[in-house]
């Protein structure tokens, strides 16, 4: 509205005041013809973000304060959601899983993905022989890859276990037993993401300055200088957007956890997504399954922000 | 971020060897044996699955336990088939996956036209509104879509899995936008003389200048889609209705102890995609190489 008004109103009775008015009305015309132009083409995009992403996210805001089932009356019902999720030991199992999982798997990602990407780096002409092998998990099912775990994970049949005894290592029945299933998680999710995490430290190892390098070799850096001093700066940027999405996904784990239990999950191998969607879907309460989606939300909110409050002392942009 | 088509180009794809001291000798041997063992330790898996879908049931406990069948066998697929609607599965999840993928490139170029192009009353506003929609995890609005899904009647169809990804892209349109604008406008404004509409520029100028990132996102679309389980294990009900994960997970529970099954089931379930794979490698690799450089 500002723009449109500030525009039609006259300053100074200049000569010629005719034209000057056809020559505002035109704008005026244009610029209307320009914004029902636009809505038209962002118009089913707009419909998609009103009614299947805003709408459902004030939604959820509201149903984490009222007592719901989906079908009866709704009551209000202030903190309580809230009270009650925080205060369940089950669920508090369950954010502890989440970060238990998150601490193995978002380091085990990265390093392995970084050192992997250096050496493919100078792997030649067989790089994308050896990618085809790291990245066919990325695309596979999570169901597909699950479903291939559970044998391995499966103590009676599993090669893996075989193969751990055949050294004098413990063989777990790692998806019975308390302290190994979360690691048994990490494990897949590893397997799982390394492909992606590889390919991005490619992309961005191959944008680095090649004269950056080879002025640190000339100033007599070893190799395991420039990397610590040159490759790893450079690809701070990389290194910051691959932690945040690795935490934010390793946060939403889910669907390994639905494949190898169902509906069924021991307490010790519960996710905090798991429980929304058994809060949800198997027990109905749809005002505490928000409540705890709520959280996890801003978990992920106040995780993100503090990366990128932090970027300032390690981040370094080459813009 | 005006440089990021370049590093999309160059995205994993190149494999110039760099300056270093890796090129010869026994460092280069030691380099390519530790990638080797890498990429044989990531494909067992797959091979363990492919494999252990030809034995028959009796091979699955001989201890220890053997890579290759002893016996070749195609009775976990017979099992499979028969326990399973795979093909009505498979044809589930191809026309889902296929619908959003074109329904969700259209709208998302168009908005992106318009964000890019288009002077118009609220843009920024509207744009920062569409970036900060990618911060919102699934699992939030997934209730509320649920129970809009039921006004809708949607609840128990594949609409419920077509239309939202199908209408809502906002990394689609923030990538495309990019790309858009580094359209010159030159090309446009010629037409525009020429007297064409804004709908015919957008079709026969931008649109095939956007081919190359419409194929990336095209694809990491689709494989999103077709890989989906979440949505679909809360939408649908009926196992006429499944994709081909939700059938899986759903004959996993059936044929718990009949794991030559299992694994052609999973076989079933993943080769389509490692076959898609392994003719546009290159493609993919970008286009999830792209999905990053947001950043």
């Amino acid at each position: 509205m500002s723009v449109l008004t500030s525009g039609s109103r006259t300053r100074a009775p200049s000569g010629s005041e005719v034209p000057d008015l056809e020559a505002r009305s035109l704008r005026r015309r244009r610029r209307r013809a320009d914004n029902l132009a636009a809505y038209l083409f962002l118009a089913p995009q707009l419909l998609g973000l009103v009614v299947f992403t805003v709408g459902p996210l004030v939604f959820a805001l509201v149903l984490a304060f009222y007592h719901w089932d989906g079908f009866g009356t709704r009551s209000f019902a202030g903190l309580a959601n809230f009270v009650d999720v925080l205060s369940d030991p089950r669920i508090r199992r369950s954010a502890v899983n989440t970060l238990w999982f998150t601490v193995l798997q978002v380091p085990g990602l990265m390093v392995s993905g970084f050192c992997f990407a250096v050496l493919m780096q100078r792997a030649g002409r067989l790089t994308s022989v050896y990618r085809l092998a790291f990245f066919a998990p990325v695309i596979t099912s999570s169901v597909a890859v699950a479903a291939i775990w559970l044998w391995l994970f499966n103590p009676d049949i599993s090669p893996l276990n075989h193969a751990l005894s055949a050294v004098g290592l413990p063989a777990p029945n790692w998806l019975q037993d308390a302290r190994f299933v979360i690691p048994a998680f990490a494990m897949v999710g590893i397997w799982q993401g390394l492909g992606y995490q590889l390919v991005m430290f490619m992309a961005g190892l191959q944008s680095i300055d090649r004269s950056m390098l080879e002025a640190a070799q000339l100033d007599g850096c070893s190799e395991s200088q420039k990397l610590r001093h040159v490759t790893i700066p450079l690809l701070s940027p990389t290194i910051l957007f691959l932690s945040i999405t690795s935490i934010i996904g390793s946060f939403q784990v889910f669907d390994y956890i639905y494949v190898f239990f169902g509906s069924t999950a021991p307490d010790a191998s519960r996710t905090i997504v798991y429980e929304v969607v058994q809060l949800a879907f198997q027990e109905f309460d749809f005002g505490q399954a928000s409540a705890l989606a709520v959280l996890l939300f801003l978990a992920l909110l106040g995780v993100t922000g503090c990366q990128l409050a932090a970027q300032k002392r390690w981040v370094h942009y080459t813009e | 971020m005006s440089a990021f088509p370049d590093t999309i180009r160059s995205a994993g794809t190149t494999s110039k060897a760099p300056s270093g001291s890796a090129r010869s000798g026994p460092r280069r041997v030691l380099l390519h044996a530790v990638l080797l063992i890498g990429a044989i330790a990531m494909a067992l898996p797959f091979a363990w699955m492919l494999f252990s879908s030809f034995k028959p049931l009796g091979e699955i406990f001989i201890q220890p336990p053997k890579l290759l069948p002893q016996d070749w066998n195609v009775q976990g697929y017979r099992t499979a088939l028969g326990g399973a609607d795979f093909v009505r599965g498979f044809w589930n999840s191809t026309y889902i996956a296929v619908t959003v993928t074109v329904v969700s490139l259209l709208t998302s170029a168009m908005a992106a036209y318009a964000f890019a192009r288009i002077e118009f009353r609220g843009r920024n506003a509207l744009f920062m509104v569409f970036l900060a929609t990618m911060m919102i995890p699934g699992q939030l609005t997934i209730i509320p879509l649920y129970i809009i899904m039921g006004w809708l009647g949607w609840v128990d169809t594949h609409a419920a899995l077509i239309v939202p990804p199908a209408l809502f892209n906002a990394f689609g349109v923030f990538l495309l936008r990019q790309y858009v604008r580094g359209i010159p406008v030159e090309l446009e404004e010629a037409a525009q003389l020429d007297g064409a509409s804004r709908v015919r520029t957008f079709v026969t100028i931008i649109l095939p200048l956007l081919r190359t990132p419409l194929t990336a996102l095209g694809i990491f679309t689709f494989l999103g889609q077709w890989n989906n389980f979440f949505t679909p294990l809360i939408f649908l009900n009926s196992s006429d209705k499944f994709t081909l994960p939700l059938l899986v997970n759903q004959f996993k529970g059936q044929f718990t102890s009949d794991w030559p099954a299992l694994m052609a089931a999973t076989t079933l379930l993943a080769a389509p995609m490692l076959i898609l794979f392994a003719i546009a490698q290159r493609q993919i690799v970008d286009g999830i190489a792209l999905s990053g450089s947001k950043s």
